[in-house]
């Protein structure tokens, strides 16, 4: 097993890492970048607290060979996050207490931010089916499901708060 | 008088900000250049003797750093209750001769990265005798059930020897012969797993002097430093410890399980160790709530007045005492519910079998007796034909109600409260009821 060097696109930032083969992207954006804003909570692909955009799709990084992502735009909780202040989706999951110990929040907002650039105004069916594949114990889901609701209410721009990114639509 | 600036108002959390950029900086958020990473070899069976550890193939393993056994283990006692004097300590850090149930610890492995020393722990061969076991509370009460425990049978001895923790007020017989009704049910409930979506873990990192940090997602922090200097046998102010931030607890993360042995191994090695479960491991591993069955005996009266209650309560503890038999405590003095009953008895077993040890969640030892409580006073208000809202109401707690446990009622709110409910609900209580109050019966102060 020899070891790649894989480039990819960062949010804004172009970078190259040396990872062996099958190397989940998780491990790459936490242990090497220090992105740790993409959680571990089942290492399998099970509780979304990893997700990522790759591209403007939700992905569970934990799963992903950080070979596929050669040459693409990786986007995480921390590259979605405004300069200054929070994006829509951001404010809206704080308004709406979308949240308590906070370890699945960046993954609920990762989906979310996919859905509404893909869906500006989702049908509560779009919401659930979205958010099907992350796990929350706290909260019981429904203050997320208000909170994406309510960052969907807005019209006009992006609600994620960024216009770039939804090249997939 | 000053108006109150925050009762009343909604306030967002105070780290919601850094949990929506995530920001936050949970316990495995640390990146440490040298970290190595420790797993636990565990028992495969739910009760074995230990006849040999052969670590010979692991330790070629590339990247295997060293193994930690029973030996390296200055004071090898799980002690989290002695700190409040409760005993006996009946579960060891790593095992040592036998172990009790599936996933229980016999040899700590530390590693280069976290591929290595999952390989290495799979090439572990462990020599195991294996034994008899029990999973349920019949199984392990049974004349000659296979002995879970040191001492002979399956059960906790409470101070003096007891075998259960007992409470009693005034005469259930009595109250039973003189009840219209008797109103008996047993109720069974499950274990449950807390499943936090962030697995117990923490890294503890060497300074080179005996003294650690350790970052971890512990419930309790000081309860863990104050384990873990017991069990390492160093003073308390060579740790430090440093949490506060939790990715979901639930009470599944107040047992002392991550830190000494993680500790333990950044002394070992003098380097970072991280010590954080799998997902397979927090399900099986972790403390879940334990199971219960709860039969509750009532006299009732006609008029709906509960005269007695016995309630003989089993906790299904699993292999090891841990928290439990603080949960026992907190059971029996609830075990009769909010409820002013003048005769109770309250016999409360905590019964230990080859089940991954229960331990705290939500309210452990009170929550199931308060599931089979309510759920009686609805079979009381069937039996009865009785409104369930009057069951509860002339029953409920006043101030000056004296408790089984000879506890006062004080600062009684419960009349109260379901008067509340009920116009929440838009329920019509009848004018008696609404005028109740937990003012002390027979018009006192």
């Amino acid at each position: 097993m020899s070891k790649a060097i894989v480039g990819f696109r960062l949010g804004d930032r172009d970078v190259e890492v040396l990872v062996d083969p099958m190397t989940p992207l998780q491990r790459v954006l936490r242990d090497d970048l220090g992105y740790t804003g993409a959680k571990e909570g089942c290492g399998q692909g099970g509780c979304g607290s990893c997700t990522v955009l790759v591209d403007g799709e939700p992905r569970v990084s934990c799963l992903l060979p950080t070979e596929d992502v050669a040459g693409r735009r990786v986007e995480t909780i921390e590259t979605r996050t405004p300069t200054q202040g929070v994006s829509r989706l951001q404010q809206a999951f704080l308004d709406q207490n979308a949240l308590q110990c906070g370890y699945c929040t960046p993954g609920f907002i990762m989906v979310a931010t996919a859905l509404l650039e893909l869906s500006p105004h989702p049908a509560r069916e779009e919401i659930l089916d979205a958010i099907a594949g992350n796990v929350c114990r706290c909260t019981g889901y429904e203050p997320i499901v208000a909170a994406i609701e309510a960052a969907a209410t807005s019209v006009g721009e992006s609600a994620s708060g960024h216009s770039s990114g939804a090249e997939h639509s | 008088m000053k108006e109150l600036s925050t009762v009343g108002t909604s306030l967002g959390r105070v780290d919601g900000l850094s949990h929506v950029t995530g920001r936050s900086v949970f316990a495995t958020d640390r990146r440490f250049p040298d970290l190595l990473h420790l797993r636990v070899v565990r028992s495969p069976v739910p009760h074995a003797l230990i006849r040999g550890v052969d670590l010979s193939e692991a330790e070629t393993v590339p990247g295997f750093v060293r193994a930690l056994t029973h030996e390296d283990v200055p004071h090898n006692v799980y002690t989290v209750l002695s700190l409040i004097g409760v005993e006996p300590e009946d579960e060891f850090v790593l095992a040592e001769t036998r172990v009790r149930y599936v996933g229980e610890p016999i040899v700590a492995i530390v590693a280069e990265t976290e591929r290595a020393v999952r390989e290495a722990v799979a090439r572990v061969k462990l020599d195991l005798e294996e034994l008899p076991a029990v999973f349920d509370i019949d199984a392990a009460l049974a004349p000659g059930a296979p002995v879970v425990t040191d001492w002979g049978d399956n059960l906790f001895h409470f101070e003096g020897g007891r075998p259960c923790r007992s409470v009693r007020l005034g005469d259930v017989e009595k109250g039973f012969a003189e009840a219209d009704h008797i109103v008996e049910a047993t109720y069974d409930s499950k274990p449950i797993e807390h499943a936090p979506t962030e697995t117990t873990a923490c890294i503890a990192e060497p300074h080179g002097d005996g003294r650690v940090t350790v970052y971890t997602n512990t419930q309790a922090l000081y309860f863990s430093l104050d384990n873990t200097s017991i069990i390492l046998d160093m003073a308390p102010n060579r740790l430090r410890f440093v949490g506060g931030t939790v990715g979901g607890g639930f009470g599944g993360k107040v047992d002392v399980i991550v830190e000494p042995l993680a500790t333990l191994a950044a002394l070992k090695t003098n380097r970072p160790v991280k010590y954080a479960f799998s997902r397979s491991e927090e399900m099986q591993v972790s403390s879940p709530r334990a199971a219960w069955r709860i039969t509750l005996k009532d006299g009732v009266m006609a008029d709906g007045r509960i005269v007695a209650r016995q309630v003989t309560s089993y906790s299904n503890s699993g292999a090891y005492s841990r928290q439990t038999p603080y949960s026992m405590t907190k059971h029996a003095a609830n075990a009769s519910g909010p409820y002013n009953i003048p005769n109770v008895s309250i016999d409360v077993y905590h019964v230990y079998t080859n089940l991954t040890p229960s331990s705290a969640m939500r309210g452990f030892g009170v929550t199931m007796g308060s599931f089979a409580q309510e759920v009686q006073m609805d079979r009381i208000a069937e039996v009865t034909g009785i409104d369930p809202w009057r069951i509860r109401l002339i029953n409920a707690y006043r101030n000056g109600d004296m408790r089984p446990h000879r506890k006062l009622a004080e600062d009684a709110t419960l009349v109260e409260t379901i008067q509340a409910a009920a116009e929440l609900v838009g329920v019509e209580l009848a004018d008696d009821l609404k005028s109740l109050t937990s003012a002390p019966r027979g018009g006192g102060a």
